[in-house]
């Protein structure tokens, strides 16, 4: 039951860093239209620059503030060097060229900062654990984590049902040439939501970097399941980000969790094991053909 | 039962805006129905249910006995709908004759066939050659549509839908930006349209409509408010008053 | 026409002679690489009839590709070690079973896949493509008894009867006898009753539905027909390196196969096979020079997605001055 517990809290702190970088992604396609393979590359980005510093100085914080800055600058750059000029292409030249800057950010980090994974360590503050339940500890910094997520969760409602920016958003998921044509500055709020997009994959990225080992090709990993969040929350969609984020990320860590402990129970251990790791890993692709089947454009598609 | 077109109690709805509105109307065999109405009554919702490509939250509609309220555009095209879009909609890549032998060969069938040569199909090109010679567009058969002329691609749209062999033709504003030339020989096509398949016409040229519709159904706001002969329909006063209220605004 | 002909014979000769030139000029590795870029191009061509002539942007060819790998390492490990696939099907090392069985299986993973990705278009086939691709990927990473990561030898190649396939000239012509017939099934194809259907899908879907295609079927038949493909081209590519891997299916072989379409030119027939050798022999030739070689192949690319449009196909047409 307390395993059960932790399990269930580990799963929504890796749910809350999907929806960090699903967000984002579901934002940037909504309103531009446009499909962005690199967003994992931000992530990856943000990551680095803040471990890199964070080594550097000794300070968490410093460098979180440098990850977040990083990747927002990364994503600006890219959105004024090359996104801009693909909006009004088709969705080919767009996969190409973000493939292509996977290609590029992936190289840059190994000849920066080479293949060895970087590690940092926690934030004195969130360093410890605390007794959530009777006999069970976590992690302060998980915690903190999973209450980052919610916070940006939060803020992302507020920015997008309660204020101008927000309604243009809205708006342009599901008007995009009629926002085009009211003539609001369209190319700002392009690259400010790009920009806000890559700040988000920079956050995922610092948050995890504590927790994770800090390496090139991390991003890659972790887009993939960013895809089937957005695909099964609706492409276009903040909410579905989040709802599908949250239940995925919680899927996926109960599957890998007790899956191979459950099925050796009926078969041997070996095999259980590698069967039960096979299809936990498969779990989230598998939760993806459902949706489909019964709604084609994901839980909470916008209407159009 | 001598309807080729049978609309019961057709309602749609947005969000808050009902787009049809418990819509009944019927298209007998070898009539032309018009449908009228200002802009935004709905008229093009109506098609594009009909057409399948709306589904309707409420309502029946049926083809030749039929019901086809819940099956697929290309079902019902299989089963005698044909039509031509408000905005012309065509293959703009190829010619005036390949777009042409697109609609045939779709109507032939065997198009999983991975072996043949499409260029060689000869029943394919000779009923395509068949219905290009009748038309001002013989001239035109090797031009790529999208150096086509606004009423030109008027014109074909219509031979395409044609060479389906509908028993229904929906036309969406088929006279929409044609000049008065074009206008008449589009009216002439249509006439002539009529021995083969029973037409229901939105328009909102009325000279067209009262020239060609048996039948006229007008649409305000989603409702059916008058249906009857054109007769009928010049002398109603809810009609005039919903036109004048349209020209008043 | 004609030229068309003789273009292709002269391009056909010229390559059966590849094994003849590596043996004069002592550069044998050329057999494997030519050998192995035909095969590349197929698995590229086969992407490029759903891309390129179907408008479908799917991201995971390389599954297809891998699954089609897979079958003839599988077949061979329970020929091999005398057992039988689920304890079933037993295993085999003649290539006339192994090829048709690699073409059918992946055709039916296409199929699977395609029925459910086709039912949304646009981005969303882009990722769902993308995440299916990746579960095979980890399907055979999990799969111990294949190898798990690490992958499965397949110690001899299959044989064919009446040929000594342990000779890597006499491999390599049936290769390229592969890599013809399939341009050739591909020629036919694009302008057949079915071919001709899915190019004016590609153009607008819409007006295709009012002509009576019930598009769906259309284009699942087409994204079948080339995972069927790249299943071919597959299980050759097996037979050739005598290793099938988790890493034929990962997600950047899919957009490799994308970029040698690209490089070659969207919706053209030699277009892939030119972009598959280009990229391959670049990617060689700096693997030479660099560990970070895909640096500047992922510079080229995105040089060459902003500024030329239409591939190097349009550019040898400009060059030549000639039709298709």
């Amino acid at each position: 039951m307390i395993l059960l517990f932790e399990q269930l809290l580990n799963g929504l702190q890796y749910g809350v860093t999907l929806f960090l970088l699903a967000a984002g992604l579901t934002l940037i396609f909504g309103i531009m239209g446009v499909i962005n393979l690199a967003h994992g590359a931000l992530y990856m980005v943000g990551a680095f620059a803040g471990a890199w510093v964070s080594i550097q100085t000794g300070s968490f914080w410093a460098g979180l503030v440098s990850g977040l800055a990083a990747s927002a600058v990364a994503g600006i750059l890219v959105e004024l060097g090359i996104m801009r000029r693909l909006y009004a292409r088709d969705h080919l030249d767009q996969v190409l060229a973000t493939f292509a800057l996977i290609l590029i950010f992936n190289q840059s980090t190994i000849l920066i900062f080479g293949r060895q994974p970087l590690f940092t360590s926690l934030p004195p503050v969130f360093s410890g654990s605390v007794e959530i339940l009777p006999g069970l500890p976590y992690p302060t910094y998980r915690l903190f984590v999973i209450a980052v997520g919610l916070a940006v969760a939060v803020g992302l409602y507020l920015l997008i049902n309660k204020t101008r920016v927000g309604m243009l958003v809205r708006a342009g998921a599901t008007h995009r040439q009629m926002v085009r044509a009211l003539g609001v500055n369209i190319k700002g709020l392009y690259t400010a939501v790009f920009g806000l997009g890559a700040l988000l994959a920079g956050l995922a990225g610092v948050m995890a970097s504590p927790i994770l080992a800090v390496q090139v090709g991390m991003g890659d990993e972790i887009i993939l399941a960013t895809f089937v969040v957005v695909v099964i929350g609706g492409v276009g969609s903040v909410k579905g980000a989040f709802v599908a984020g949250l239940f995925l990320g919680m899927t996926d860590t109960m599957l890998r969790a007790f899956l191979p402990t459950l099925l050796q129970q009926v078969m041997p251990g070996p095999e259980a094991q590698a069967l039960g790791v096979g299809i936990s890993s498969m779990g989230i692709y598998l939760m993806m053909a459902i949706v489909l089947l019964f709604r084609p454009r994901g839980l909470f598609a916008a209407q159009g | 039962m001598s309807h080729v077109l049978d609309i019961q109690g057709l309602t749609k709805t947005f969000g808050g805006l009902t787009a049809t509105d418990n819509v009944s109307l019927t298209v007998n065999s070898g009539e032309i129905h018009a449908l009228i109405g200002p802009n935004g009554a709905g008229k093009s919702t109506l098609i594009n249910q009909i057409c399948g490509e709306i589904l309707p939250n409420a309502g029946r509609i049926t083809l030749g006995g039929r019901d086809i309220t819940a099956l697929a555009p290309a079902d019902r095209v299989a089963l005698g709908l044909g039509r031509t879009f408000q905005i012309t909609s065509l293959l703009d890549d190829m010619t005036v004759r390949a777009n042409l032998g697109m609609a045939v060969q779709a109507r032939a069938g065997g198009n999983f066939r991975i072996f043949d040569r499409a260029a060689s199909r000869a029943a394919v090109w000779d009923e395509v050659d068949q219905s290009l010679s009748g038309s001002a567009l013989a001239v035109r058969a090797d031009v790529p549509v999208a150096d086509l002329a606004h009423g030109e691609k008027k014109q074909l749209e219509l031979l395409m839908a044609l060479s389906q062999r509908p028993r229904l033709l929906l036309l969406d504003e088929p006279m929409a930006g044609l000049g008065h030339v074009e206008s008449q020989q589009m009216i002439d096509a249509l006439r002539a349209a009529r021995k083969d398949c029973a037409i229901l016409l939105v328009e909102h040229d009325m000279e067209a409509v009262f020239a060609l519709a048996d039948r006229i159904t007008v649409l305000v706001y989603g409702r059916v408010i008058a249906a009857g002969s054109a007769e009928d329909i010049r002398a109603n006063p809810d009609v005039r008053e919903a036109y004048l209220g349209e020209e008043d605004a | 026409m004609k030229r068309e002909y003789l273009g292709m014979i002269a391009v056909f000769i010229a390559l059966a002679l590849v094994p003849f030139a590596a043996e004069w000029t002592g550069q044998s590795s050329w057999v494997r690489l030519v050998g192995q870029a035909l095969i590349f191009g197929m698995a590229a061509a086969s992407l490029n009839f759903i891309l390129g002539y179907g408008g479908m942007i799917s991201f995971g060819h390389a599954a297809y590709f891998g699954i089609g790998g897979y079958v003839v390492g599988i077949l061979f490990h329970h020929h091999a070690a005398g057992t039988a696939f689920l304890g079933l099907i037993p295993g085999t090392d003649q290539m006339l079973i192994t090829l048709p069985a690699a073409i059918v299986v992946s055709g039916m993973a296409a199929a699977l896949v395609g029925a459910l990705s086709l039912r949304t278009g646009g981005v969303q086939f882009i990722m769902i493509t993308l995440a299916f691709a990746q579960m095979f990927f980890f399907l055979f990473v999990s799969l111990k008894t294949y190898g798990g990561e690490d992958g499965i030898m397949v110690r001899r190649t299959n044989s064919l009867p009446g040929l000594d396939m342990r000779d890597r000239a006499t491999l390599y012509w049936v290769v390229l006898v592969c890599a013809a017939a399939y341009y050739l099934f591909l020629r036919r194809l694009v302008q057949s009753s079915f071919g001709q259907i899915i190019a004016g899908i590609r153009q607008n879907e819409r007006r295709m539905a009012a002509l009576g295609i019930s598009t769906y079927r259309y284009k699942l038949y087409a994204f079948v027909l080339s995972g069927m493909g790249a299943g071919l081209a597959g299980a050759l590519m097996v037979n050739f390196l005598r290793f099938a891997s988790p890493d034929m299916m990962h997600w950047s072989r899919s957009g490799e196969f994308m970029i040698m379409v690209i490089l070659g030119g969207v919706g053209t027939l030699a277009g892939p096979f030119i972009g598959a050798g280009v990229l391959f022999s670049v990617e060689v030739t700096l693997a030479k020079y660099t560990e970070h070689w895909m640096l500047p192949v992922g510079i080229l690319l995105l040089l060459v997605v902003l500024t030329a449009r239409g591939g190097l196909m349009s550019l040898i047409r400009r060059v030549t001055g000639g039709g298709k």
